[in-house]
């Protein structure tokens, strides 16, 4: 079933066209996730859904309803953790659980959310002390507190850590094993190969490719790389008779060994044993989906 | 209901962890009564019709208190509120924003009430100021004037573009009228072109409105004031939910 529908979305700001014309459906129970560069129109799709902006044409529902005629109905099901949100520093953490448990006519034991995300011992201190980790834990707490249907997720791990980032990717997945459907957005493809069932890649506001992960990667049939790094001479010559190979490159001591199939890795290394050449740092390369982004668009991730 | 009062107890809390916010609110006006207490002192004055500084004092100084939360605390909380984008988190939740309003109002009351108490408490204790009003005209004659310059504040938080922005304009616009509107200085003891340029600013108008309940004026007495205190509320309270902007 989906719990939301978008039917040609599309949100100008004066000549800038934010999103233009897209249309996507979200599962119940999935992860979705949408990918793209900064200022590809990512918030501005999450904030129109969530009710916070008003599309300048097309049609969104969530969970059956109109975010923007039934806003506040919504927002007792739903659960939003903003790109840019603030609390105010002298207010304490718990005193934020419990100032937002008030707001929803249902709302969980909010100390148990803190004790899952790990701020138990936080919940006298004040917000502006909290580290940038433990302000975005306190926001996905937040977004919780009325154990919504739908959680919303807006760049989630941005300007952590990669530690931090790390711990945050549990969370999400927890949040999945409880049955929530979870849409978030990321402009780190690593994030949504990690957490996501399915992913939307989006650019210049429309959408360039909608599928799985992995479905996304197959499709572009991108090769895998087998690289290592050799002191010594070496012929480079057998490595091309391995199965799957395409190409064979040396740079300076770097060794790269381009190719397909099962046999790509175990044939190098064969060879290497054979050869009995000192050689390091030996290591596959898999396609991302930052090669994906890269073959649909033409540029990089990062502008 | 929830939702107002856990709203208004964080507000409240979070203005006496301000220190400077609750220092010019609570603090201020009952130190400089102190201050000019101990220089006046409070024996009959001839130029207040044989009332004493103090007496009058008293009174005057409801108005320093209700501009300093009215043009400081509220353009500041609100606008550092947005800035901040507490209000667009607020916004994602089922809160309605009137609540979230009526919160904020009772919160930064409460704080000037508590100012105002204290103030009365220490100048009858230590002045023994004198009082020949009626206390409901005067809690009512306040609750307008601070409804009023509340109203202003959030005009102010809502055309400025920044809580810096609000801060520096409440604080240029606050100031000079502390000193000319007779809520410091006694209106009587100013020159005479400065009272007539005073009649312009609304402070004046709440210091009349507060002295002259306090010595048992009738309303009928005080019509200008109580015009221009609901014309400025009404006016900004229009023009403030108007011009808001949530981030």
């Amino acid at each position: 079933m989906a719990v939301i529908q978008v039917e040609g979305l599309r949100k100008t700001y004066g000549d800038l066209v934010a999103v233009d014309g897209i249309s996507f459906q979200v599962q119940e129970g999935e992860v979705f996730g949408m990918v793209g560069p900064n200022g590809a129109g990512k918030t501005t799709t999450i904030e129109c859904i969530e009710g916070l902006r008003q599309p300048d044409g097309g049609v969104i529902t969530l969970l059956g309803m109109d975010p923007q005629k039934d806003g506040y109905q919504l927002h007792q099901r739903i659960g939003a953790q903003l790109q840019e949100a603030g609390l105010p520093d002298r207010l304490k953490v718990g005193e934020a659980m419990r100032l937002f448990a008030s707001f929803y006519r249902h709302s969980v034991e909010w100390r148990s959310l803190l004790e899952q995300f790990g701020l138990a011992e936080k919940e006298k201190a004040y917000f502006g002390g909290l580290s940038g980790g433990q302000k975005q834990r306190l926001f996905i707490a937040l977004a919780l507190i009325n154990n919504p249907e739908m959680v919303f997720l807006d760049e989630l791990t941005t300007g952590l850590d990669p530690q931090a980032r790390r711990a945050m990717w549990d969370l999400v997945r927890n949040i999945r094993g409880q049955g929530k459907t979870v849409f978030l957005t990321t402009h780190y493809m690593e994030e949504a190969e990690q957490l996501c069932d399915r992913v939307v890649v989006i650019d210049r506001g429309k959408i360039v490719a909608l599928d799985t992960p992995a479905a996304l990667i197959r499709s572009l049939g991108a090769e895998k790389r087998v690289a290592f790094t050799l002191s010594g001479s070496l012929d480079l010559q057998p490595f091309r008779r391995v199965p799957g190979v395409a190409k064979v490159e040396r740079i300076g001591e770097r060794v790269v060994i381009y190719g397909q199939g099962e046999k790509l890795l175990s044939g190098v290394v064969t060879i290497l044993e054979q050869a009995n050449v000192p050689f390091r740092d030996l290591h596959t390369e898999q396609p991302t989906l930052e090669d994906v982004f890269l073959a649909l668009t033409g540029r990089e991730m990062r502008d | 209901m929830k939702a107002f009062w856990n709203l208004m107890i964080a507000e409240v809390k979070l203005y006496l962890r301000e220190p400077v916010a609750a220092f010019f609110t609570i603090a201020y006006a009952p130190m400089m009564l102190i201050l000019f207490g101990m220089i006046y002192g409070n024996k009959p004055e001839a130029i207040f019709g044989g009332l004493g500084t103090m007496d009058i004092s008293v009174p005057s100084y409801i108005g320093l208190i209700i501009v300093t939360v009215g043009l400081i605390s509220v353009p500041i909380d609100t606008a550092t509120n947005r800035d901040k984008g507490i209000l667009r988190r607020f916004r994602a939740t089922p809160l309605h924003p009137e609540i979230y309003l009526a919160a904020d109002v009772t919160g930064n009351y409460l704080m000037t009430l508590i100012g105002v108490l204290l103030l009365v408490v220490i100048g009858k204790l230590a002045y023994h100021i004198h009082f020949s009003g009626n206390w409901l005209s005067v809690f009512l004659g306040f609750t307008l004037s601070a409804l009023a310059f509340y109203a202003l504040g959030y005009l102010l938080a809502a055309l400025a573009p920044t809580a810096r922005i609000a801060q520096t304009v409440g604080m240029v616009l606050a100031f000079p009228m502390m000193f000319i509107s007779g809520a410091t200085i006694p209106i009587e003891v100013l020159p005479h072109g400065v009272r007539q340029a005073a009649n312009f600013i609304p402070l004046t108008h709440v210091v009349t409105l507060m002295r002259g309940l306090w010595f048992g004026d009738p309303w009928s007495a005080h019509l200008i004031e109580v015009t221009i205190l609901v014309g400025t509320l009404v006016v900004s309270s229009l023009l403030a939910a108007h011009l808001f902007r949530w981030e």
